[in-house]
């Protein structure tokens, strides 16, 4: 009995396990056709041989990250981790005193921000490879990222604004990026009832200018629009240049319960603007300035620090004043993405609860405000008939479609969150061409270039916001994902996925030829115009003001002038401002100090940095080089000595001998 | 054709006239510094300094370009040799180009061998107090040619300066012979 029972189970295990074994290949099957990167030479496709270069760079927003992560297409390869909004030990950045600035806004320093929509700089509608934008969400900021040395130079925080979510969707020239707020709320700010939101609660349509030669930001106007939620955005090409389009959700006007209160309505509205006539405006006289606090914030490669200036006040246009500034077009509906095809003519709004994508055409726009053909207004601002300006409709290509980019070969590829997919459609048949599913999730999509007049449409980028079981886990908290898909072919070829710094919202593309022969490999020592900078060994020094100290500190291959320093006391106020007499490429030093409640620096060749210490407690400190530069790095170390406050220890530093060397 | 030989030599002002690479697996673009007749260049504005670091892991001296007199008073003889070839020229005496080409060539000679002094020195007064020392080895790079030195392959070559006084000796000689040629003999 007792063996029979051993043999059944035993026979039920083996069965079991044939079962489960024949699962598990039936997945391994499924999951290898669904991804296509099995069949066919997906791998050679994606195969950067070492020592070569990737054929484009694409930067991902690292959305609540607050950073910005530059990898290599089509290899997947990540080369930098850039630091925007958001402090970074590794550099130092907004640790610091010359990143700190950066970061101050009208609440004071906030080291994070919600990270969602790189856009590169455009000249004549086509990526030029020189800065690249980002909206900071939470607190409302926009940034500029030189691309020479991949590092943020400016911050522009946004006044009248309560998130920052429909930007920066830049103009085809760069004369302006967009700053939509996510959030109405009252203008200025005030006391007031939440529930008096439909009445007393505005949005802000900023549109910010761009300096054409340094790239400086200063917010040009504000449009003052309804309480509605602006969400994204894209600014016109060709024909349509001089309009930016912005899609907007809660034209119910609500303030709790969004997920269903701002859903009730078949359509929502995209704001189309006018900014050439906003221009006129202002030149007329008509725009009212508004008082507002906001902090502009520069970092300049000479000095190698930024400075913040406070702001008081901002230009602003009232639509019912302004005729013809701006207009709403109807849009199925809780539209997501809103995306001007290559040639300008149609503004393609995927609307996330409709079943279709709705393309509104930019003639008949312009028509149907010749004609007169309103539909209501909302605020003084006009609505336009639906019928008048839709240009077509994909018909049920997916479920919950978000945004959209176009190759340049008259294809739109759209995101579908639901659906989980990418559709590749036709603009002007609006017929579906072909799908391919995305694991899992996808929110944006990229193709590079895809949002300019002249993509380069060799592959597309699919955004995810959903892992699940695709990587190896990593406990509770997974990564998100890019996927890599050629769309040379009519059919889209999955090739590669791989994983994201933080939640990759959108993403920028762009030919590696147009950054890499621009990129700095070091600053030029005789150019650095830091008020602290050491430029020579013989000028080290330390400098007591009181209870300040400053050491003008220099490093170079294999040691710190001074490396020796007495007369530190408890209480003071160190500054170490370190300058890297390297020059020569990828030589940077660091410098940290045991005890520092701070983090270390990374000096680049030529560049001054500075280390704030506040010594608590008596004693010899080391300090050391932590970037490995050279065969002597463990040796570039050195003292600190701390003596009590009120001490009478002498001020001394040497190098070597108690003499300066060479 | 005289002249323009003797004139070849003040392209010595314009171009250097020898250039030294190192060439290792971190330096994959080489670091190359020029010699001229009154200074010394690198291929960057930071190449000397990176190869005064490079070498004062080994204790070799710090090649400053102000402590090397050569850098003074060589532009001068060769100012001097050039206008006075160029005077010679008109005198269309072979014999007297003849003497000026032997000149320019010991001139040549006692050059390199103050070079290659100067390349010794360098590559054998090594400090004492050096980070790395390796018993028996010496960094002198070549006079002329490739060396391995340690981990780094160096290269040293006449530069554009240098071939134009070869073009010097070629060119006079060539004056020399065909003057000599249409000299009726006395």
């Amino acid at each position: 009995m007792k063996n029979q029972s051993n043999q059944l189970s035993k026979l039920l295990l083996g069965s079991l396990a044939a079962l489960v074994l024949l699962l598990s290949s039936c997945g391994k099957a499924n999951q290898g056709s669904a991804s296509g990167a099995l069949s066919g030479n997906a791998a050679s496709k994606v195969y950067v041989a070492p020592g070569q270069y990737d054929e484009f760079y694409a930067f991902m927003s690292g959305g609540f990250s607050g950073q910005i992560a530059a990898y290599g297409l089509p290899s997947g390869r990540l080369l930098k981790v850039i630091p925007v909004f958001s402090v970074d030990p590794e550099k130092g950045y907004g640790f610091n005193e010359e990143t700190k600035p950066l970061l101050n806004t009208s609440h004071g320093f906030i080291p994070w921000d919600d990270a969602h929509h790189p856009a590169l700089s455009q000249t004549n509608g086509e990526t030029d490879g020189r800065w690249i934008f980002i909206n900071g969400n939470n607190t409302p900021r926009l940034a500029r990222i030189d691309l020479t040395t991949f590092e943020t130079a400016e911050i522009l925080e946004i006044p009248n604004s309560g998130g920052n979510h429909s930007s920066p969707y830049l103009t085809q020239n760069t004369e302006y990026v967009v700053a939509g707020t996510r959030f109405s709320v009252p203008i200025p700010q005030k006391d007031v009832a939440i529930s008096s939101y439909a009445e007393n609660f505005k949005g802000a349509l900023s549109f910010v200018k761009v300096e054409p030669n340094t790239g400086r930001m200063n917010i040009e106007f504000q449009v003052l629009m309804p309480a509605l939620n602006f969400d994204l955005a894209s600014s016109g090409k060709g024909p349509s240049h001089g309009w930016t389009f912005f899609t907007s959700y809660n034209s119910e006007m609500k303030n709790s319960l969004l997920e269903v209160n701002a859903s009730q309505n078949d359509k929502d509205f995209v704001a189309a603007v006018n900014w050439k006539k906003a221009e006129e405006y202002l030149k007329a006289g008509k725009a009212k300035d508004f008082p507002a606090n906001y902090m502009h914030n520069v970092y300049s490669d000479e000095t190698h620090m930024a400075t913040s200036t406070a702001m008081k006040s901002v230009k602003v246009l009232i639509p019912s004043e302004c005729p013809g500034l701006v207009y709403l077009l109807p849009t199925p509906k809780s539209p997501h993405g809103v995306d001007v095809d290559p040639t300008g003519e149609y503004i393609v709004c995927s609307g996330k609860l409709s079943a279709d994508i709705t393309a509104h055409s930019f003639p008949k726009m312009l028509k149907a405000i010749e004609d007169k053909a309103f539909d209501g207004e909302v605020g003084g601002v006009p609505i336009l008939k639906f019928e008048s300006v839709l240009g077509g409709t994909v018909k049920e290509p997916g479920l919950g479609p978000l945004h959209t980019e176009f190759d340049g070969k008259g294809n739109a590829y759209t995101s579908f969150f639901i659906s989980s997919e990418i559709v590749k459609w036709k603009v002007g048949t609006w017929e579906v061409i072909d799908r391919q599913p995305t694991y899992y999730s996808i929110g944006h999509l990229m193709v590079p270039g895809g949002n300019s007049m002249k993509p380069e449409g060799k592959y597309v980028v699919a955004l995810n916001k959903i892992t699940k079981d695709r990587y190896l886990p990593t406990g509770p908290e997974l990564t998100q994902s890019a996927q890599l898909y050629s769309i040379d072919g009519d059919k889209m070829e999955l090739l590669l996925d791989f994983p994201t710094i933080g939640e990759p919202h959108y993403a920028q593309g762009i030919s590696a030829s147009k950054i890499k022969p621009k990129s700095k490999q070091f600053f030029k020592l005789s150019e650095n115009k830091h008020p602290y900078v050491t430029p020579t060994e013989k000028d080290a020094k330390v400098v007591r003001e009181g209870n300040v100290v400053r050491v003008y500190m220099t490093t170079i291959r294999s040691h710190f002038m001074p490396d020796n320093i007495e007369g530190i006391r408890v209480g003071d106020k160190v500054y170490f401002h370190v300058t890297n007499l390297e020059q020569d490429f990828d030589v940077p030093h660091g410098f940290a100090v045991m005890g520092a409640n701070n983090a270390e620096l990374l000096i680049m060749p030529g560049q001054t940095e500075t280390l704030l210490w506040e010594p608590k407690s008596v004693g010899v400190i080391p300090m050391y080089c932590t970037d490995f530069c050279s065969a002597l790095h463990q040796e570039m170390q050195g003292y600190i000595r701390v003596s009590p406050a009120g001490s009478a220890t002498a001020l001394r530093w040497w190098l070597g001998d108690e003499k300066p060397v060479q | 054709m005289f002249f323009i030989a003797a004139a070849l030599m003040l392209t010595l002002f314009v171009f250097p006239m020898w250039q030294i690479t190192l060439i290792a697996p971190q330096y994959p673009q080489g670091v190359t510094m020029y010699i001229w007749i009154n200074k010394i260049t690198g291929s960057e504005e930071g190449t000397l300094q990176n190869i005064n670091i490079l070498n004062h892991y080994v204790g070799m001296k710090y090649i400053e370009p102000d402590s090397i007199p050569e850098l003074k008073y060589f532009p001068i003889v060769v100012a001097a040799m050039s206008l006075l070839g160029m005077a010679l020229a008109f005198t269309g005496r072979w014999k007297w180009w003849m003497g000026w080409l032997i000149l320019g060539l010991i001139g040549c000679g006692l050059g390199l061998y103050d070079f290659y002094l100067w390349e010794y020195d360098y590559g054998h007064n090594l400090s004492p107090t050096a980070p790395i020392k390796i018993p028996g080895m010496a960094y002198q790079p070549p006079l002329i040619g490739n060396k391995m030195l340690l981990n780094f392959m160096a290269k040293s070559w006449p530069y554009i300066g240098g071939w134009f006084i070869g073009g010097t000796f070629i060119l006079g000689g060539i004056a020399v012979w065909l003057q000599k040629r249409n000299t009726p003999i006395a």
